[in-house]
Parts: structure tokens; C-alpha cells; sequence
């Protein structure tokens, strides 16, 4: 008996003495192993007379589910122990640079057009688009411009023969809907457009527009207004005001300049909106209706509204971009910034 | 256009209102003002002293010490001007006040000269005397001031009293932009009808009483127009007893107020006429005519004609000249000649008020290359009932200002007098347009102001020459609609049936691309369309390469922006350099944009144009790194068909072995490749670039979303390798082929994992190594199906001559 618990209290010690899994495993080899010091002492066992023996067993099996059950207890913790001095050994600077993908960037125009698409889009707009070289006719002609008018000189157009031109205006597009007959009509029509301008800061011989036309039944300026008033809140923010001011243009009237509360000041005045608390953004007004009746739609029965917007007048302001040739230079780190 | 406000009030008296808001109420009724100046913006406390006495200055020998009488008391004042004189009356700045420049008229400060108290050399000086430059003005408008030195006021001017007044600079100068439409706001007039309407005040425009003596006109002077297309009506009129003299000092101020020099009575008289009712008129020296006879007839090709600055001008037969008996005298509406000139020494003129077709003044002005203030009005076409109101007025002026006597009568060739266009009054029109519920009575308030009629018995507005622009209802709804105010107007949304609002199949794929594209490391590029001609030899195209067939611009801005371009590889290659010369590293750029291919030359129908996918990198990857990013756009789009890749491109502008034309199912979409490095040279690349082009009309149309799910493998894949050594000169891509046509359908994927030269491998030769995955959908392989399939794979390779490598 002393046998026993002498074994057991040794082994008990060792294991708690253990510091590593192989000391366990030499531990439950020399304890528990079928040579080990507790299989050595059930061969006791024959020695003993019957009433002994099963008592003696008894004794013995609980020695050994105690060291079997601290052996592994001590396994669990030394693994635990181990595993952690392994992830303390594997600590990082989490503070070092990212593994990024570098994906690219998009142009400021696209990030700007992308919005104005989206806003229109959701409003019911469909979106289409014209030829970039255009016949005058379209370009002016069936603008209420005709041959001589003094707004083709103002808009400077590049000419490639006298009937064939770099369109000057997004308008054009207005004609080859209109014409196509199919009515209503709820498109935009963003695009490039060019004119003889030389480059500088604030000038780029070309550029770009998005031009809207709705035409149905009752369409009125007070429609026009309701728009223009809803997408420049979801363009510009929930509580941009516009301002529309009388104006002239040949294919609308009456006809009307808009100006919305600056974006950048909220309307209090600063660099952008040179003091004003107003932003100039884009022109509209009531289709002519000499326009409507040269694309074949009653003026009495339709009426409509159109409106252009300047792309750039929206990407330069937003993003503070400050020299148009930013645009076509395509310098990544301008590109990076958008 | 510029205004002075005191000239405003001249016609609308109860004009009370501050410079702003001014500004905001005529911008809101149409007149945009864009600014406004206030020429006593930085003159404060200005008087009228009279220099009692003068005594030299103890200590300096240039300075002057004068006893000044302001009316109230008397001050001292040093000071270094060299003109004054006892008894002269000078306008002083007191102490506490503000000049707006210095007397060397140099750049003026924003905020304007403080003038204090001080002592001069030791000598006490109570403020300053002013010069005209001082005062912010120069000799140009007060041609009266000395040259140098001290303004001198008239001797009765009162003691103490305010200079500024005298010299009508309380004044408020509005910068307006008048659209092309209303010419009428050209002229002062114009402007302040549309102030008293918008202030709803009256409007006084200038009496004008009949001038005249009981001579007759005719006999004076015979006037024929020959082309009246180009000349729709011309007036004359004939002063004598002409005497040049200074203008009076109210007209000089408004003129100066508006920019303008007084020169003597006649001319000012002319100017002041133009700047009230936006007419030009010209005067001819009538001793000067020959035969005492005027011909409006157009010129003869080859006529060279001396202008009034002494230049000579060449004419042609669209230019229409103003002539007498014999020769040309003036260029109709542009500008007057030499030799019918007035000088001081005139006796009697010709006064001429015509209207010209704008058309045709506009584009000869164009061709003569001469636009002046004259012309840029008639351009704009002018009404031709003002010619008359301002050959009225400016000889009322003649006979107010006793500049001459008028001759009795007026010539008048007016061929084609249109009767006063009608309008119905429709104001249920303008309510439906306009999407308002303005009464028919508040409507037809805001006509009168503007001038005009209505005819009770049909119901029609009468609408006034000058108003040109007002034609059909729209017209007039505009006028109720600003006059009502735009701000007042409803806001509402279109209320028809409802539409869907949609992106173009195109653009959708446009955005795949950009998509693909970004994620793949590039960023968007934008470049010109217009290029020049020259790129096509900098890109190495032959010379009679039909990408050489271009668009050209009549009139481009140089010759670098002078055609259309045929190809997107040079604003692609120039936006690298860009990159490259600014020492950016791994710059990785695309495009979405147009190229222009004429249909035939030159062009009668628009040109096809074509939206280019332009991909464009140096830096990190390689030929294989691009041919990825075109991989996962066809992928993105669906395009799971055949696609080969043809190194026989031959495109001058590759590297000759590192090229390839896009192909897929049969049809070329594109191309990609390494530069070649002589293109890299011009463009001034550094490094190695590589491009691909691909031609996004083609691919729309072969683009597919239909997706469909087959199920994930359940039965195990068996895989293989195969390596076999082949000629340089063999494709992979026709290997692969073979391997995908003999392996049968249990093929799954085949991928290369090695190719390799040098070392073991014979020159000239390469070893290549693929991986063959095969797999059942509804069983699982045996062994036999793989043998029998690689076993044809392996015969097919030998009938392209090729063995595998032991």
C-alpha cells in the first residue's frame, strides 16, 4: 500500500513538476506503460490473497485514473502555454503598409457624370447619345439657329466643311429624339463638345455637357423649375436653393439661367461663388415651339422643357480642381485623387 | 453695355435705388447687370477753395504755401503743384478725407488715399489740392484739366461746395450682358424702359420737338440707294453754319461716364445719340460730296478704300459703300472714309442715320477685319424705325446746343416699312405654359411699361418695332413670365405617365470596362479627339495606310488640333510620356473615346464613330499582364467564346515579336502589344510600354449576360501533365488547340505550367510543359477513358510533329 501511494504521490509531483509535453509522455511511459511502476505493481496482485485483490485493484485503477486525469489536465495546460508563447513569438507591426490591390482611378468627369446619370436615371430619364461630328443642321438649324445667325459666331465652331461640323452644344441631340417621333420623351444626352477656344486655365477647346429634353402633354416652367430644383438637391445636397434668371436662348423660351447656392459656402459667399453665394450651372427654358414644329410635334398639343449643364462647371467646382488642362493631361497624380 | 445711373434717371425719374439693388431686380427681369463701378467710391470730403494767397515755403524751394478759402474759413495748404495762381478755385481734399489715385496717375489702391493733417517740410497743410488723376479720372474725359497739376474749377464755383457733384462723379456705372435677342437694350433708352418697368415707375423719354428752317433738303443734297436687300432704310439730313465748339459740360459728363472722350459738339452730339438709342449715325463734310449726292451701292472687287484712321482697306463686291457722284466716301455701318472727313474747319455736313442688314455688316466686318463700335451694333440689326428717332433727336440737339442751323425736311428711303406686328393676347396660353394662374388683368400690366399696344377689337398686343424678338405667344408669355417673376412661379414635377429611366446597352459595357479596367490597376485618362497629322508618321503608319484617311477641321486651332483622329494610340503613348517625364513610376492609364473614320473623303455623311477601349501601361506587367486585363473584360462581358490570339498583326507601331491581333470567333476586336522601341524613342518613353486597343462596337454586339448554373463537380478529377519539347516558332495557343480538340469532352481545363529555353534544350527550341485535368460529370473516370483520351492527344501532337520529352 505504502507502495501505491508512493508511486502516486511521485507521480503526481512530477507532473506538476512537468514543464513540457515530452516529460508528460515520459511520465505516463514510466508511471503508466505497460513496463511502468503502476503495471509493475498489479503483478503484486497474485500475491495477495482474494479478499485483498479486488480491494487492491480498486485502489490501484483510481491511482491511475487520477494520474491519467492530471496527466492530461497538464497536457491541456502546457499545450495552452506552448501555443501562446508560439503566437506571442508571431506578433506583427500592424502599423506596417498595406497590400493593396493599386486599383485605378476613375477621370473627375466620369466620377461627376456618373452622379448626374445616376440622379437622372432614378428621376426616369433615359440616356442617350448623338455624334460628336454633326451635320450644322442639327447643330443649329433645327435649333431655331439659322444660316447667319449672329449665336454661330458667338460659339466659335470648328467646321469641317459647310454642312458638317465639331458639335458645339449637346442641343444637337435634342432634334434626332424629337424626330424620331416617339413621344413622350425623357432622355439626357451627355457628350463631348467642342469650340474654337484656346486652352488655358479656365478654357478647353473641348469639353463636355449633358443636355436634358422632356417633352409630353402639359409640360410647363413650372415643371421646369420643379426638376431643376430636385436634382440640384440631389446633386449638390438637400438644401441647395436654386435661382432661375431670365435669359436667351434661340431653342427655348421663355428661357432661363440657373444658379444654385453655392455648394462649396452654403451661401454665404467665398472663392468659388466669387462672393456671391450663387454658382451659374447651367441654362434651360420651354422648347421653341418653331423647334417642336420642325420635328413634326404639334406645339398646341406638346410642350416641353430643356436644359444644358456644363460637366466641367459640376467636376471643377466639386472637387476644387483649378486649371482645366488638369483634364487632359493625364497625370497619375491627379488621376490618384479621384 | 455700360450705363451711367444718372443718365437712367435722366428718363426714369423716381429711380431712387441703392447700386445693388439695382443689380439684383434688372437681373431678375432679364437686364443682367454684371457689375457696377462707383467712380466717388473712394473721393470723400472734396470742396471748392479759392486760393487767396500764395507765399514761398521757408525751407523748400519746390513747395508753395497757400491761404485757401473753403467758403467757411480759411486754411493753409502746402503744396509742390506748379500751376496754381492766386485766385484760382481748386478742389481740396480736407483732412479726414479720401483720393482715389496719386498725381503721377499710376495704378489706383483698391481702398483709395487717406489725406490727414500734417506738416510739410516743418510747415502746417490743413489738406491737399487735387489733380485730375487724384480725383480717379484722367485728361481723356475732363480734356479741360492741365496737364500737370491742380484741376482748376470755374471761378464762380461756390466756395465749400462738393467737387464731386460738380465734376458728376456721384454716379453709378452698370456693366450689363444684353442677350443677342434684345437690341433694343443697346442704348440707355432700352435699358431704362426696362428699369421703369421692372421699378414700376414712369418712364420719360426725351422730348423731341421738330427742327428745321424753311429751306428744303432736296435741294441740298439727291440720296439713292441701289441695293436696298443690304440697306433697308437711309435718312439724311444737312446742317449749316456749322460751329465747332466744346459740347456742354452735362454731355460730356455722361459720355465720360461711359467711357467716352468729348471731343467737340458734332462728334459728341453723334455719340451721345448712339449711346441713347443704340443707332450709329456718321457725318460726311457736305462741301467734300461730289455732286452733292449720296449712293449706297455695294463696292467692286479690287476697290481700295482709305478710312477715316488713315488706313487703306481692301473691298470686295459683298461690302456696302456709302458714296457720292463720284467716288466711295464710306464703308456702310463700319466706319467713314478720309476723304469725306469732318474737321474744324467744316461748314455744313450731311447727317446720315441708316439701318443696315446685320448680316452682311457682321460678316464684312469679319472679312475686312475691322469691327468697330459702329458695326457691332448694326451687326445685331437694328430696328430700322430708330434711324429716324435718332436723326430727330441728334438735330433737336444741333439746334438746343446752337452747334448750326438744320435745313428744313429729311430724306427718308425707306422702301420696305413693315406695319407693326400683332400678337393675340392669349393669357390662358401663358397660364398653360407657364403653370401658373396669373389673372388676365395683372398680365396685361406688365405690356404698357414695355411699350406696347393693344387693339381692343381683335384682341391683339401691338408689338413695337423695337422689339424685335417678341413674334408668337411664347414670346409674350416670357415678358409675363419675368415681369411676374420667375422666383414666383410654381415649383412642380412633370405629371404624365411615368417613364423608366435607363442606361444605353453601350454604355452599361462601357462601365464593364471601366470597372475591369480600375481593377486591374488603371486609371481613366481623357485626351483631346483632335490631333495632328503628324502623329500617323510618328506612329510608323505607311503611307498609304488607311488610317491616314482623316477628317480635317476648316478652321482648327493650330495644326497640332487639326484633324479628327483615325486611331487612340497617340493620346495614349503622349499622356505616358507625360507620366514618364514627370518621373512618375508604374503609371497604368485607359480611355473610353471616339475615333472618326470617314466613310469617304471628303466627307458628305457623318463619319463612323467608333468608342475605343484604350489600355496603356509601363511599369510593372509585361505583354501577358495586358493580355489579363482584356481576359477579365471579355469574361465580364460574357464572352466565353473562342478567342485567339494572331501575332501576325503586323502593326508598325508593335514590337514586331510582341504583338497580337485580338480575334474572337473569328472576328478581329482588337489588338495588344509592347511598343516598338523606336515609337517609344519619339514619344520619349524610357521604359518598356505596352498597349492594347480594343473596338468597344464590336464587342457590344457580342456581348452576353445570359448566365447559367451547371452544378459544382461531384465526381473526383483526375489530373496529367504533359512536357514536350517544340520549336520556338510553334504557338502554344496551336498546341493547345490540338490538346482541346483530341481530349474529348472529360477534358476539364488544360493550363500551361512551364515554358523554358536555354540550358538542356536545343537552340531554337523550347520545352513546354501543360496540365491536363479531366473530369466526368456523372461518373467517376476510370483509367481507361484517360488513357484513350490521352492517347489521342498524344497522336494528335505527333501529327503536328511533336514528342513529348522524356
Amino acid at each position: 500500500m505504502a507502495a501505491l501511494d508512493e508511486i502516486r504521490s511521485a507521480a503526481l509531483k512530477r507532473i506538476a513538476e512537468a514543464g513540457k509535453l515530452d516529460a508528460l509522455n515520459d511520465i505516463r511511459v514510466n508511471v503508466l506503460g505497460k513496463k511502468g511502476e503502476l503495471t509493475q505493481l498489479m503483478k503484486n496482485l497474485k500475491d495477495m490473497t482474494p479478499e485483498e485483490r479486488p480491494k487492491f485493484g480498486q485502489l490501484v485503477n483510481s491511482a491511475r485514473e487520477e494520474i491519467e486525469q492530471k496527466l492530461a489536465e497538464a497536457r491541456d495546460m502546457i499545450a495552452k502555454r506552448e501555443r501562446e508563447l508560439a503566437l506571442a513569438q508571431e506578433v506583427i507591426d500592424v502599423t506596417l503598409p498595406a497590400k493593396k490591390a493599386n486599383i485605378g482611378h476613375p477621370h473627375p468627369n466620369s466620377l461627376a457624370l456618373q452622379e448626374v446619370e445616376r440622379v437622372f436615371v432614378g428621376m426616369g430619364y433615359e440616356v442617350v447619345e448623338g455624334p460628336e461630328v454633326e451635320y450644322d443642321m442639327y447643330n443649329f438649324e433645327k435649333l431655331n439657329i439659322p444660316a447667319n445667325h449672329p449665336a454661330k459666331d458667338e460659339q466659335d465652331t470648328f467646321y469641317i466643311n459647310k454642312d458638317i461640323l465639331l458639335r458645339t452644344q449637346t442641343s444637337s441631340v435634342q432634334a434626332r429624339v424629337m424626330e424620331k417621333g416617339k413621344l413622350p420623351i425623357r432622355i439626357i444626352a451627355p457628350g463631348r463638345v467642342f469650340r474654337s477656344d484656346e486652352v488655358d486655365a479656365t478654357h478647353s477647346p473641348s469639353f463636355n455637357q449633358i443636355e436634358g429634353l422632356v417633352v409630353d402633354k402639359n409640360i410647363t416652367f413650372a415643371d421646369l423649375k420643379g426638376t431643376l430644383a430636385e436634382i440640384a438637391k440631389q446633386l449638390f445636397g438637400e438644401e441647395t436653393k436654386v435661382k432661375f434668371r431670365p435669359h436667351h436662348f434661340p431653342f427655348t423660351e421663355p428661357s432661363a439661367e440657373v444658379d444654385v447656392s453655392c455648394f462649396k459656402c452654403g451661401g454665404k459667399g467665398c472663392r468659388f461663388c466669387k462672393g456671391s453665394g450663387w454658382i451659374e450651372i447651367l441654362g434651360c427654358g420651354m422648347v421653341h415651339p418653331h423647334v417642336l414644329e420642325m420635328c413634326g410635334i404639334d406645339p398646341e398639343e406638346y410642350t416641353g422643357f430643356a436644359f444644358g449643364l456644363g460637366l466641367e462647371r459640376i467636376s471643377l467646382l466639386k472637387y476644387e480642381i483649378d486649371d482645366m488642362r488638369l483634364l487632359y493631361e493625364n497625370d497619375i497624380r491627379f488621376l490618384k485623387q479621384f | 453695355m455700360d450705363t451711367s445711373l444718372n443718365w437712367l434717371k435722366a428718363y426714369v425719374p423716381g429711380l431712387n435705388v441703392t447700386a445693388q439693388e439695382y443689380t439684383d431686380a434688372m437681373t431678375l427681369t432679364g437686364t443682367k447687370v454684371e457689375g457696377f463701378r462707383e467712380p466717388d467710391k473712394n473721393l470723400k470730403k472734396i470742396v471748392a477753395g479759392k486760393i487767396v494767397k500764395i507765399e514761398r515755403h521757408p525751407d523748400a524751394d519746390k513747395l508753395v504755401v497757400c491761404r485757401v478759402d473753403l467758403g467757411t474759413e480759411t486754411v493753409q495748404i502746402v503744396t509742390g503743384a506748379p500751376n496754381v495762381a492766386e485766385g484760382q478755385v481748386v478742389p481740396v481734399v480736407l483732412p479726414g478725407g479720401k483720393v482715389a489715385g496719386g498725381h503721377d496717375g499710376g495704378p489706383m489702391p483698391e481702398d483709395g488715399i487717406e489725406i490727414h493733417a500734417g506738416k510739410l517740410r516743418g510747415v502746417d497743410s490743413y489738406g491737399m489740392m487735387c489733380s485730375i488723376e487724384e480725383l480717379g479720372s484722367d485728361r481723356n474725359y475732363y480734356p479741360e484739366a492741365p496737364e500737370n497739376g491742380i484741376y482748376i474749377l470755374p471761378a464762380d464755383t461756390e466756395l465749400g461746395s462738393d467737387v464731386i457733384e460738380y465734376l458728376g462723379l456721384h454716379d453709378v456705372i452698370f456693366e450689363y450682358e444684353i442677350t443677342s435677342n434684345r437690341v433694343d437694350c443697346y442704348g440707355v433708352l432700352g435699358i431704362a424702359r426696362e428699369a421703369a418697368a421692372t421699378f414700376r415707375l414712369p418712364f420719360v423719354p426725351p422730348t423731341v420737338p421738330e427742327t428745321g428752317n424753311d429751306e428744303n433738303v432736296n435741294d441740298y443734297l439727291k440720296v439713292r440707294v441701289e441695293d436696298p436687300d443690304l440697306c433697308p432704310r437711309y435718312t439724311a439730313r444737312v446742317v449749316k453754319n456749322i460751329k465747332i465748339a466744346p459740347s456742354p459740360w452735362w454731355m460730356q459728363r455722361r459720355l465720360a461716364a461711359h467711357g467716352i472722350r468729348p471731343i467737340n459738339n458734332i462728334v459728341d452730339i453723334t455719340n451721345y445719340v448712339m449711346e441713347e438709342y443704340g443707332q450709329p449715325m456718321h457725318a460726311f463734310d457736305y462741301d467734300t460730296l461730289a455732286g452733292h449726292e449720296i449712293v449706297v451701292r455695294r463696292a467692286k472687287d479690287g476697290d481700295v478704300f482709305r478710312t477715316l484712321d488713315g488706313q487703306d482697306r481692301n473691298m470686295d463686291h459683298d461690302v456696302l459703300m456709302i458714296c457720292d457722284g463720284e467716288k466711295e466716301i464710306g464703308i456702310a455701318g463700319i466706319m467713314g472714309g478720309e476723304n469725306t472727313m469732318i474737321t474744324d474747319n467744316v461748314k455744313t455736313m450731311v447727317f446720315e442715320a441708316a439701318c443696315f442688314d446685320g448680316t452682311n455688316i457682321r460678316l464684312s466686318a469679319k472679312r475686312i477685319g475691322m469691327r468697330t463700335d459702329a458695326s457691332g451694333k448694326f451687326e445685331k440689326g437694328l430696328d430700322p424705325e430708330s434711324a429716324l428717332d435718332a436723326m430727330e433727336r441728334a438735330c433737336a440737339l444741333i439746334e438746343e446746343l446752337g452747334c448750326g442751323t438744320v435745313v428744313g425736311g429729311m430724306i427718308d428711303i425707306y422702301a420696305d416699312k413693315k406695319p407693326l406686328r400683332r400678337i393675340h393676347f392669349d393669357p390662358d396660353y401663358t397660364n398653360r405654359l407657364l403653370g401658373t394662374d396669373i389673372d388676365r388683368a395683372t398680365q396685361f400690366s406688365y405690356f404698357r411699361p414695355l411699350g406696347l399696344g393693344y387693339d381692343p377689337v381683335t384682341d391683339d398686343l401691338i408689338i413695337p418695332s423695337f422689339r424685335q424678338d417678341l413674334i408668337r405667344k411664347c414670346d409674350i408669355a416670357e415678358e409675363v413670365a419675368r415681369f411676374y417673376g420667375y422666383d414666383k412661379i410654381p415649383s412642380t414635377l412633370p405629371s404624365g405617365e411615368a417613364t423608366t429611366g435607363s442606361l444605353p446597352f453601350n454604355l452599361r459595357i462601357e462601365q464593364i470596362a471601366q470597372r475591369i479596367a480600375e481593377f486591374s490597376g488603371f486609371s481613366e485618362g481623357k485626351c483631346y479627339s483632335f490631333e495632328s497629322p503628324k502623329v500617323f508618321d510618328k506612329l510608323l503608319i505607311p503611307a498609304d495606310d488607311p488610317l491616314r484617311q482623316c477628317i480635317t477641321i476648316l478652321n482648327p486651332l493650330g495644326e497640332d488640333y487639326s484633324i479628327m483622329r483615325t486611331m487612340s494610340l497617340n493620346g495614349m503613348l503622349s499622356s505616358l510620356s507625360t507620366n514618364y517625364n514627370r518621373r512618375n513610376k508604374n503609371v497604368k492609364l485607359y480611355e473610353i473615346a471616339n475615333v472618326y473614320l470617314p466613310k469617304a473623303l471628303p466627307l458628305t455623311e457623318l463619319p463612323d464613330e467608333r468608342k475605343t477601349f484604350t489600355l496603356g501601361f509601363y511599369g510593372d506587367g509585361d505583354f501577358f499582364t495586358m493580355k489579363g486585363v482584356i481576359e477579365e473584360f471579355l469574361e465580364a462581358c460574357g464572352m466565353n467564346g473562342k478567342l485567339k490570339y494572331d501575332p501576325k498583326s503586323g502593326r508598325p507601331y508593335l514590337h514586331p515579336g510582341r504583338q497580337a491581333d485580338v480575334v474572337y470567333e473569328g472576328e478581329l476586336i482588337g489588338y495588344l502589344g509592347e511598343v516598338h522601341p523606336e515609337v517609344l524613342d519619339r514619344y520619349d518613353i524610357g521604359e518598356r510600354a505596352y498597349v492594347a486597343v480594343l473596338d468597344l462596337p464590336k464587342i457590344v454586339e457580342r456581348v452576353s449576360f445570359a448566365r447559367k448554373y451547371e452544378g459544382i463537380a461531384k465526381y473526383p478529377a483526375v489530373s496529367r501533365d504533359l512536357a514536350m519539347v517544340v520549336e520556338k516558332s510553334i504557338l502554344v495557343g496551336d498546341i493547345e488547340e490540338v490538346i482541346e480538340a483530341k481530349a474529348g469532352d472529360i477534358l476539364e481545363s488544360l493550363a500551361v505550367f512551364d515554358v523554358y529555353e536555354g540550358g538542356q534544350i536545343m537552340m531554337g527550341y523550347k520545352s513546354v510543359a501543360f496540365n491536363l485535368v479531366f473530369r466526368a460529370k456523372d461518373h467517376t473516370l476510370q483509367e481507361e477513358e484517360i488513357t484513350r483520351a490521352m492517347d489521342s492527344v498524344l497522336s494528335g501532337l505527333k501529327d503536328m510533329g511533336i514528342e513529348l520529352r522524356r
